[in-house]
């Protein structure tokens, strides 16, 4: 048994290593050294808590056994799930953090003297206002997670589900949820404490089914920083700086990414997170469909634009990922390079379900990620590239975004692929976009439509090379 | 007068608003991805609490109602810690600058 002050300062140790884990990040060199430390303040939170409580009885050997049990399931699942897979994963382990606060709060309410808290129906204030919040907050994370897990899975259908009365409805209950903390603060009801939890299961559903498919980047984002909060609340509870500093980073981690995906769609938060985008725009979408001219080619086609260009830049989008293309598109940049043509790509900041899976994704495939460039560092030199090959992206390319102030993605940063002396466009069918609109880069004269699927035409472009 | 211990805790919360802002900055935006996954493994530092349940009973009952939720924590925390960062060294191992066939 260790004193509460040594436990106090190792738990701030670890907090510190949580922080170092983070800074590892901002560059691929000292990203593995900067996981090391996030497994090092790991390690010592848990040994710190074992110590400080001294017990090591029957109990101890479940703690350990229950530890074993989740450490294998999750260790297997980390060495399984495929690459395309990680906006999946991400958005399952949320809920399991989400899940975790809430049980972990039930557990304090329900045993208080445990962790130092009063007794039953005698907590004590601030904490049981802690304790509800990171419940809520756990509860929100868990049930919202589980909805984008089945949305990305397919499970469930990516388009927005909306009906009448839907703000209205989620602002009466977000409410119900303040009212619910404040009453059972009051009163200490452990009924009130189940149906506040219940409550913030349902808003949870209901906040995340009307945002669409293509929204996920931000979703994503901002359930991740809702298991911040969820965990910084527990932290209150119990008075650990780890779990406080943990969750004030997570938090703001999370918050900063949803900004960048909504800036890179320019699109406010409200309008994400209120939903519904792509459901209004289908209808003009299919009455604005005239026909026009479209010039569509074969691989041999462009197997010989690629040949006869110095440099190429590659647009990588999600259909990408669906097709499971990155393998072959890597194998075809090496025997462009093979002929001294410069590849590059260009990864925009929502390209793919979550922030930054374009690049996790080239980096499977043995893309160095010193070819691979954002928006800001990359626009400019389309202009001077021979070839833009498109591989799986759409609306991210559409030019329409700076010439049309009545289009909905009006104002969104755009890569200038149209700027290219030719453009590539492997896509299915002229389908649009997530956005359900047109993208005028179908039509101009410069771009060759490869109407196929995105692996096969990377195979036939390589053999054609 | 005495300062609420609370009130330490929340310049301790406030001033890691603002170390994580910063530091979430400079993360470069090819490592998104693995900062999420990590942020989901450390954020499983929620086990603490879930130890502290799962110990809470005394020696002749070990499951009471309050620590079997303490242990089911325990169970989706560890999913979470040994996915997270392994999953995190799984995509970390695949940067590389210089391009060198390994695989």
């Amino acid at each position: 048994m260790i004193s509460a002050n040594l436990s106090a300062i190792f738990y701030l140790v670890s907090g510190v290593l949580f922080i170092l884990a983070l800074r590892g990040l901002s560059s691929p060199e000292t990203s593995r050294q900067g996981n090391f430390f996030g497994i090092l303040g790991m390690i010592i939170a848990v040994t710190v808590t074992f110590l400080s409580t001294g017990n090591f009885s029957t109990g101890f050997v479940y703690v350990l056994i229950f530890i074993l049990v989740g450490g294998s399931l999750g260790a297997f699942i980390a060495y399984k799930i495929p690459m395309t897979a990680m906006p999946e994963l991400v958005a399952g382990f949320h809920s399991l953090v989400g899940l975790a606060a809430v049980f972990v709060a039930i557990s304090a309410f329900l045993n208080p003297e445990a962790f130092n808290l009063g007794s039953p129906g005698n907590i004590k204030l601030g904490s049981l206002i802690e304790m509800s919040i990171g419940a809520a907050v756990g509860a929100i994370t868990f049930s919202g997670s589980i909805i984008a897990f089945l949305k990305l899975q397919g499970i469930m259908s990516g388009s927005p589900i909306t009906f009448k009365g839907q703000h209205p409805l989620n602002a009466i209950i977000l409410i119900s949820i303040i009212v619910l903390i404040y009453l059972l603060c009051s009163t200490q009801s452990s009924n009130l404490f189940w149906i506040l939890l219940g409550v913030s299961f349902l808003i949870g559903f209901l906040l995340i089914i009307p945002i669409g498919g293509a929204d996920m980047p931000v979703v994503i984002s901002m359930l991740n920083s809702y298991s911040g909060w969820a965990a910084a609340g527990i932290g209150f509870t119990l008075e650990n700086t780890a779990l406080i500093i943990t969750g004030a980073l997570v938090g703001s981690s999370g918050a900063i990414l949803s900004y960048i995906m909504c800036k890179g769609m320019n699109r406010s938060f409200f309008n994400v997170i209120l939903g519904g985008f792509g459901a209004t725009d289908e209808a003009s979408s299919v009455s604005s469909k005239e026909q026009r001219p479209v010039k569509s080619g074969n691989a041999d086609d462009a197997a010989f634009l690629m040949k006869n260009a110095s440099s190429v830049i590659i647009v990588p989008g999600y259909g990408m990922a669906v097709a499971q293309a990155q393998h072959a598109l890597r194998e075809m940049v090496d025997t462009l390079k093979k002929n001294d043509i410069k590849v590059s790509y260009a990864i925009h900041p929502v390209a793919g379900r979550m922030p930054g899976h374009m690049n996790v994704l080239l980096a499977e495939a043995n893309v160095p990620y010193d070819e691979v460039f954002e928006l800001e560092e990359i626009n400019n030199d389309f202009a001077n590239a021979d070839v833009a090959f498109v591989i799986g992206a759409n609306d991210v390319t559409n030019p329409v975004a700076k010439t049309d102030p009545q289009s909905p993605i009006y104002g969104m940063p755009v890569l200038d692929v149209e700027k290219c002396k030719s453009v590539l466009f492997v896509k299915r069918s002229l389908s649009p976009g997530y956005a359900g609109i047109d993208n005028d880069l179908f039509y101009k004269e410069n771009t060759l439509m490869l109407f196929a699927d995105a692996k096969k035409m990377t195979e036939d472009i390589t053999k054609n090379l | 007068m005495e300062i609420d211990p609370l009130i330490f805790r929340l310049s301790i919360f406030i001033l890691s608003i603002f170390v994580g802002y910063y530091v979430v900055w400079s993360v470069t935006p090819s490592l998104h991805t693995p900062l999420m996954s990590v942020t989901n493994a450390i954020s499983s530092v929620i086990i603490v609490g879930a130890i502290i349940a799962g110990l809470s009973s005394n020696e002749d009952s070990v499951f009471n109602i309050s620590s079997i939720f303490g242990f089911l924590a325990i169970a989706l925390a560890a999913i979470n810690i040994f996915g997270g960062f392994l999953v995190t060294q799984r995509m970390l191992a695949m940067y590389k600058k210089k391009k060198k066939d390994k695989k």
